[in-house]
């Protein structure tokens, strides 16, 4: 089952500039997995070198920050989720 | 709800006339406008987000508005800070907002801070305000807003923008969560691209700038359920709004005292200038030189195709930095070179030198044109327009 993920403009020249993809998956970490695979580019940006979600990213499910769900990265994704990407931005000028 | 006090505030005839449109809703009404008229709030930046948002809490009466910026008003500003008028260029941001203020509303007394907000400065000055409104552009002064919004108990309003997206919150109000339970950490200084690297759409912060003033009258007046522990994202091309839940993480160490925010964010000036001392770098006159000698070198354009559009240096060929990033510009300059040396241009050389390291990696040894296109436009070529 693939599950769309929502690409922040920042990430987007790392996915051929899509701003959505469809990724295979059960839970969240495995679709993850599957998009860094796809995506090689993106790896770097999304996590430290061993493996962790970097701090000034984030990942939703639908509008869950998946840090805060009981299950994390095992919590299956369902039939319409979307998972959203949010880095952080500072610009205001 | 903020503990106003609105004993001593009294609107005068003019005043009943000005804010007709709020006395008759029952929301806002008499002792809503006193409230507003009561209320301090202080505006970090007078910039993309600053200046919608203080034309509207200027009109809707905000008694007292603080603001803190130390630039001056640039031309290439005015596409999108629209408090800020074309006769005002290369004249302080603070004074040129104060005065836009008072022509909207002089009942409104305008504190100007014409200083950068510091460790040193920030909690003296959040003190005296009720409502600290955040609309600057880096991340050590966005994690200072917050840090000294959470020691001195005040609401912070929160607004970014990038391209065409931005994100709005409020944090820090009614024990609700703060930008350290967003992102507990900022993104090392090169990986996330300013917005005078990246673009901005200039109606991008009118919109997220006014998200930003209606949350801030709302907790001026107590009215409606803030946007605080909820994160909304805007798209402007997909014209599209979403929420995200932002909760307290527990997990997030309290903030006690302010810190060095400079190094918080990883920008120590030492191993900025050594890392960039290992790149080369040429001049543009030594380039201009090698030009008219006629010598063997290939040059190299690493900023977008847009960038190109507006201008481009004689002989340059252009292969954006993403190219390179994911390796088909590096072989790409492979090709080019065929044993000529390389120089390498951007915009002002801070792309260049990035597309040199990861050129470096590939075993292709470069130079950096120092200062980039914009200095080549102010030394040789005053076609170029300084974008």
């Amino acid at each position: 089952m693939a599950t769309k993920i929502l690409i922040p403009a920042p990430l987007r020249p790392y996915t051929d500039n899509l701003e959505a993809v469809e990724i295979e998956g059960s839970n969240v970490g495995e679709v993850m997995r599957n998009l860094i695979a796809r995506y090689g580019e993106l790896k770097r940006h999304l996590y430290t070198e061993d493996g962790k979600l970097r701090n000034f990213v984030n990942v939703y499910l639908n509008d869950e920050d998946v840090r805060t769900l009981a299950q994390g990265d095992n919590t299956p994704v369902g039939e319409q989720a979307v998972i959203s990407i949010v880095p952080a931005i500072a610009g205001g000028l | 709800m903020l503990n106003l006090d609105t004993s001593q505030v009294s609107l005068s005839r003019e005043e009943m006339e000005r804010f007709s449109r709020h006395l008759i809703l029952p929301e806002v009404g008499l002792e809503g406008q006193k409230r507003l008229k009561a209320g301090k709030v202080l505006c970090i930046g007078t910039g993309g987000l600053g200046s919608p948002l203080l034309l509207y809490l200027a009109a809707a009466g905000v008694g007292r508005i603080g603001i803190v910026d130390f630039d001056v008003v640039d031309v290439s500003n005015l596409q999108r800070q629209v408090i800020h008028g074309t006769s005002w260029v290369g004249k302080p941001k603070v004074e040129s907002a104060k005065n836009r203020i008072l022509e909207i509303n002089p009942h409104c007394q305008v504190d100007v801070y014409n200083t950068a907000l510091k460790a040193h400065n920030a909690l003296e000055l959040f003190a005296n305000y009720d409502v600290i409104v955040d609309g600057t552009d880096n991340f050590p002064t966005r994690y200072l807003v917050n840090d000294a919004c959470v020691l001195t108990g005040k609401p912070n309003v929160y607004g970014s923008i990038f391209r065409f997206e931005g994100q709005a919150t409020v944090f820090n109000y009614e024990d609700g969560p703060n930008y350290r339970d967003l992102y507990p950490e900022p993104p090392p200084p090169g990986l996330v691209p300013s917005c005078a690297e990246g673009g901005v759409l200039g109606i991008l912060p009118g919109i997220i700038g006014l998200i930003q003033a209606t949350e801030t009258v709302k907790i001026l007046l107590g009215i409606g359920t803030t946007l605080s522990g909820r994160l909304l994202l805007y798209d402007a091309l997909k014209m599209s709004f979403r929420e995200l839940k932002l909760r307290k993480n527990p997990a997030t160490p309290p903030i006690t005292q302010l810190i060095d925010y400079e190094q918080f964010c990883g920008i120590p000036q030492a191993t900025e200038q050594a890392s960039q001392a290992e790149i080369p770098e040429i001049s543009v006159a030594e380039l201009k030189a090698r030009m008219d000698a006629g010598q063997d070198f290939v040059l190299v354009d690493v900023r977008n195709p847009n960038e190109w559009e507006i201008g481009r240096i004689p002989g340059a060929h252009l292969i954006p930095l993403p190219q390179i990033e994911n390796g088909d510009g590096v072989e790409q300059v492979r090709k080019l070179l065929n044993g000529s040396e390389l120089i390498v241009h951007c915009k002002s050389g801070v792309r260049s030198a990035k597309a040199l390291k990861i050129l470096q990696t590939a075993g292709i040894q470069g130079k950096n044109l120092r200062g980039g296109i914009l200095a080549w436009a102010e030394a040789y070529d005053p076609s170029i327009p300084k974008y």
